[in-house]
């Protein structure tokens, strides 16, 4: 059962101890140690897709084989979205350290982060970060180097395949799958792409254990994450919590008092109106309509000063532009709902036009080949469900 | 004989032939070069023994690899709803106004070039912008006027 209470936790970015010995310890462990821990703590991915992080090792782990790669997904570019970035700034030997980590479950000996182009300016400080971590390395006799690849501004490029596919010199046009790419990733190679987060909290259940971590969160939504919180708040930035609060907890400490709305997960999330606070909770489980959702950490406040057309207008030139345009669904499908909101509020279409642009955004759920496309149904339904009259006057 | 142009050569000796170094590549010619040109495209499709098509499909993939000139410096405005709720809108005005050209054009005196990008993850400091790779946040009409005043004097 989820909990209903806010709980601020510090496993992120405490600086309580060394990283170092940290992962000096955990490399004393045999790795099947290390998968198994990770398991047992019920880790998900925290860059909002939620799998399971210790299986995804596992699945590296057991592929042949003795070219594999790990990489850290710091292409952080959901909407209202800055953890990665603070995280990068302030513990990168934290997310270096759950890098070494998989590197030496998995057997692969060169890594990469993947920074997005709009953090090019951390680029110094990351490159210091990675001279101590090398000699580190060169002290546990891990054989592992990690470099930085550098992003060339495309929202997609945080799905990982096609993360991939733009570091083997294409457009970033996502792969179908399966093959995963633990099984076939970078250069068709068994490659472990991980979240910036995701790598901190591997690393630091190996310092405080899978129990601790599990005690935290609920069944299914183990542990704490990072969230984004901006918008309509007097409190916008970084705060770490334990996963399972209701919105109601959570616009109690953030809100300004009049909140309208939250959008939990970005663009691509969902947006929960005030008479459902009480009854939503953060965690993983649940499906897309269910009353548990999902994030990368972006939490946008909106009091009821705001115009909610405005939101999903912005929401959707955003899709727009970022569609890769590589299938129909999405490639069109985005461009028609933007088309068809403005066409509904200028009163040339008429109000039941939004039963069909709802049912495209269905229709885009299921055909899309990617989390892209299939998501932008999350975002335009939520908002034109909850605030139909917004849309039309 | 194709004339070699010496940007492309060290970009392409830098990072190596094989087309995985292909964004490097397009990165380090768009940094020395302002933008990429139609020829540029091609020449560093032939260095690397890649079709023109296929590099010309990647460069005009991405956001950051310019294919028109540029000014010495661009400025992105975020638009992503959290900074406008903050008042981007005010921020792109006050650039419009100190720099007197419109969103995607180009001063005169080719020092800036005005866009808009979407979210640079600093919607907790919003309003925000980047010029060229640096951000600034919390901005006001007034303290970005400053900045680009501060640009100017560079």
């Amino acid at each position: 059962m989820a909990k209903q209470k806010l709980k601020r936790v510090d496993l992120i970015f405490s600086q309580e101890c060394s990283c170092r010995d940290i992962i000096g310890a955990a490399l004393q462990k045999s790795k099947e140690e290390i998968v198994s821990e990770l398991i047992e703590s019920g880790l998900k991915g925290r860059g909002g897709a939620g799998f399971p992080t210790g299986l995804k090792w596992k699945m590296a782990m057991e592929e042949k084989g003795n070219k594999k790669y790990v990489i850290c997904n710091a292409d952080e570019g959901e909407p209202g979205t800055f953890k990665d970035r603070e995280i990068l700034d302030r513990v990168a030997t934290k997310v270096l350290g759950g890098m070494a980590l998989a590197a030496y479950v998995t057997g692969a000996r060169e890594g990469f982060i993947y920074l997005r182009h709009e953090y090019k300016f951390l680029i110094p400080k990351l490159e210091k970060v990675l001279v101590k971590f090398h000699e580190w390395m060169d002290e546990f006799d891990l054989d592992f180097r990690v470099s930085l690849f550098i992003g060339g501004g495309a929202y997609v490029c945080g799905e990982e395949t096609s993360l991939i596919e733009s570091m083997e010199g294409k457009r970033g046009e996502p792969r179908n799958k399966p093959p995963y790419p633990s099984n076939s990733g970078y250069l068709g190679k068994p490659t472990v792409v991980n979240n910036v987060e995701t790598l901190v909290y591997a690393l630091m259940i190996m310092r405080i254990g899978a129990d601790k971590f599990k005690a935290m969160g609920f069944e299914g939504s183990t542990g704490s994450k990072l969230f984004s919180v901006s918008g309509d708040t007097p409190k916008a930035g970084i705060y770490e919590l334990e996963l399972g609060m209701t919105l109601d907890e959570f616009v109690k400490e953030f809100g300004d008092g009049d909140a309208k709305a939250v959008q939990v997960g970005g663009a691509s999330g969902f947006c929960v109106p005030r008479k459902r606070f009480a009854e939503t909770h953060i965690g993983y489980q649940g499906g897309l309509k269910g009353f548990s959702l999902p994030t990368g950490g972006s939490m946008m406040i909106f009091n009821s000063s705001r115009s909610m057309y405005n939101v999903l207008h912005n929401y959707l030139e955003f899709f727009e532009e970022e569609s890769c345009g590589q299938c129909t669904p999405c490639r069109v499908g985005c461009q028609q709902l933007l088309k068809g909101i403005e066409a509904v509020k200028r009163g040339e279409k008429s109000q039941k036009y939004l039963s069909d642009l709802l049912r495209l955004a269905e229709t885009m759920e299921l055909t899309a080949k990617c989390g892209l496309g299939q998501s932008v149904g999350n975002s335009f339904s939520s908002i034109v469900e909850n605030f139909r009259e917004e849309m039309i006057y | 004989m194709r004339k070699r142009e010496s940007a492309i050569v060290a970009a392409v000796e830098k990072h190596g032939k094989e087309r995985k170094n292909l964004l490097p590549v397009l990165q380090d010619v768009k940094r020395v070069k302002n933008y990429l040109s139609r020829s540029d495209i091609s020449e560093i499709a032939a260095e690397m023994g890649l079709s023109s098509a296929h590099v010309y499909g990647v460069a005009s993939f991405y956001h950051f690899l310019d294919l028109e000139t540029r000014g010495q410096n661009i400025i992105w405005v975020c638009k992503t709803i959290s900074c406008y709720m903050k008042g981007s809108n005010d921020i792109l005005m006050a650039l419009e106004d100190a720099l007197k050209i419109k969103v995607g054009e180009t001063t005169s005196d080719g020092k800036f070039t005005l866009l808009q990008t979407n979210c640079i993850g600093w919607c907790h400091k919003g309003p925000a912008i980047l010029i060229n790779d640096t951000p600034y946040t919390d901005l006001t009409p007034e303290t970005v006027t400053d900045i680009i005043g501060e640009y100017y004097k560079k």
